[in-house]
C-alpha cells in the first residue's frame, strides 16, 4: 500500500496568523433528502455529532457534519475510517434515493489560527466574517479570491478551510499573503 | 455590486459569488414548433430599462439556480425566488407594483 499524502502536507506559515496545511482528512459527500430521518441517522451514526441545520457545521475533533446545500452534507471522519463509514452509511441508506461519494483525496484542508485569523479570511472572501455574523458552528461555502472554498470555525481563533486539491497551492499562497506580517488591517 | 439572497441556502451572496443565467421564465420551443417560436426562444430577449427578471446560480456556494427580480437602472433588488416557479410570486409582483407602478415585463405586470 502506498502512503497517503495530503496536498502540501505539513506546510506551515507563521504570519500574523498561522496557516497550516492539514494531513489527510476523510470527507464524504452525502446527497439526498436532508429531512429524512434515515439520512440523518446514517450521517450522525458515523460522525457522532448532531445533524446540522442550514448553514451550520457540527464538528468535534476530526469528525463532523457540514451543511453544503439543501440536498447535500459533507461528513468528516478520520481518513482511515472512510471505507468503514461509507459502508455503514450505504447499509443504512440502502433502498432510498441517495448518493455517497468519498471525496477525501479531491480536497485540501487548511487551518488558519490566531487572534487575527478572521482578518486573513476576510481579506479573501466576499462573505461576511465579522464576529457578529460568523461564529463557531456556522459554515460558509464561498470563494477565496478566484477559487471556490468553504470554511468553518473550530473555535473563536481557528478557521478550517477546505478547497479542491488541484488549487491547494494557490489557496495556501493566498492565505500566506493575506497573513503577511505588517499587512494587518485591524478591522475586527 | 449586486447582493442577492439565495433562497436555497439563505446566504446573502455577493455578485462575485454568483453566475448569471440570463433571462428568466423563457418558454422552450423545440422540435415541431414554428420557425417564429423557435427564433423567439433562441434569440429574442428583453432588454428593459427598469424591472427585470433573471436567473442566477449560486456557483461559489450551494450551487443552486434561482430567480431574481431587480431594477436595471437602480440595481434595486425586489426579491429572489425558487427556480421551480414558472412565474414571479405574488408578493414580489406586489412589491414591484408598490415601487414601480404600471410596470410590465413580457406577460407579467
Amino acid at each position: 500500500m502506498s502512503d497517503v499524502v495530503a496536498a502540501l502536507q505539513g506546510a506551515v506559515y507563521d504570519g500574523f496568523a498561522k496557516v497550516e496545511a492539514a494531513g489527510p482528512r476523510g470527507m464524504i459527500t452525502v446527497k439526498g433528502d436532508l429531512a429524512a430521518s434515515v439520512l440523518k441517522n446514517a450521517t450522525t451514526g458515523v460522525a457522532g455529532v448532531d445533524f446540522p441545520g442550514q448553514g451550520e457545521a457540527n464538528c468535534v475533533g476530526e469528525k463532523g457534519i457540514c451543511w453544503m446545500a439543501p440536498d447535500e452534507v459533507l461528513v468528516l471522519v478520520p481518513y482511515a475510517e472512510v471505507p468503514d463509514a461509507v459502508g455503514r452509511m450505504e447499509k443504512v441508506l440502502a433502498g432510498t434515493h441517495h448518493l455517497i461519494a468519498n471525496v477525501s483525496d479531491a480536497r485540501a484542508l487548511f487551518f488558519v489560527s490566531g487572534l487575527d485569523a478572521r482578518e486573513v479570511i476576510a481579506k479573501l472572501t466576499p462573505a461576511d466574517v465579522s464576529p457578529s455574523a460568523f461564529r463557531p458552528g456556522q459554515f460558509r461555502r464561498t470563494r477565496l479570491a478566484q477559487v471556490p472554498a468553504a470554511f468553518w470555525m473550530r473555535d473563536a481563533e481557528t478557521f478550517e478551510v477546505i478547497c479542491f486539491r488541484s488549487v491547494a497551492r494557490y489557496v495556501f499562497d493566498l492565505l500566506k499573503t493575506a497573513a503577511l506580517p505588517g499587512s494587518e488591517v485591524g478591522y475586527f | 455590486m449586486l447582493i442577492l439572497h439565495c433562497p436555497y441556502c439563505g446566504v446573502d451572496a455577493d455578485e462575485t459569488e454568483l453566475a448569471p443565467g440570463g433571462e428568466a421564465h423563457l418558454k422552450r420551443f423545440g422540435p415541431d414548433s414554428s420557425d417564429e417560436d423557435f427564433e423567439g426562444y433562441l434569440f429574442h430577449r428583453e432588454n428593459p430599462k427598469g424591472v427585470h427578471f433573471e436567473r442566477w446560480r449560486h456557483a461559489n456556494g450551494c450551487g443552486k439556480w434561482f430567480h431574481a427580480a431587480r431594477c436595471t437602472t437602480t440595481m434595486e433588488v425586489f426579491g429572489t425566488y425558487s427556480a421551480q416557479l414558472t412565474e414571479p410570486p405574488k408578493e414580489i409582483c406586489d412589491k414591484i407594483s408598490g415601487k414601480r407602478p404600471g410596470w410590465s415585463w413580457r406577460i407579467f405586470g
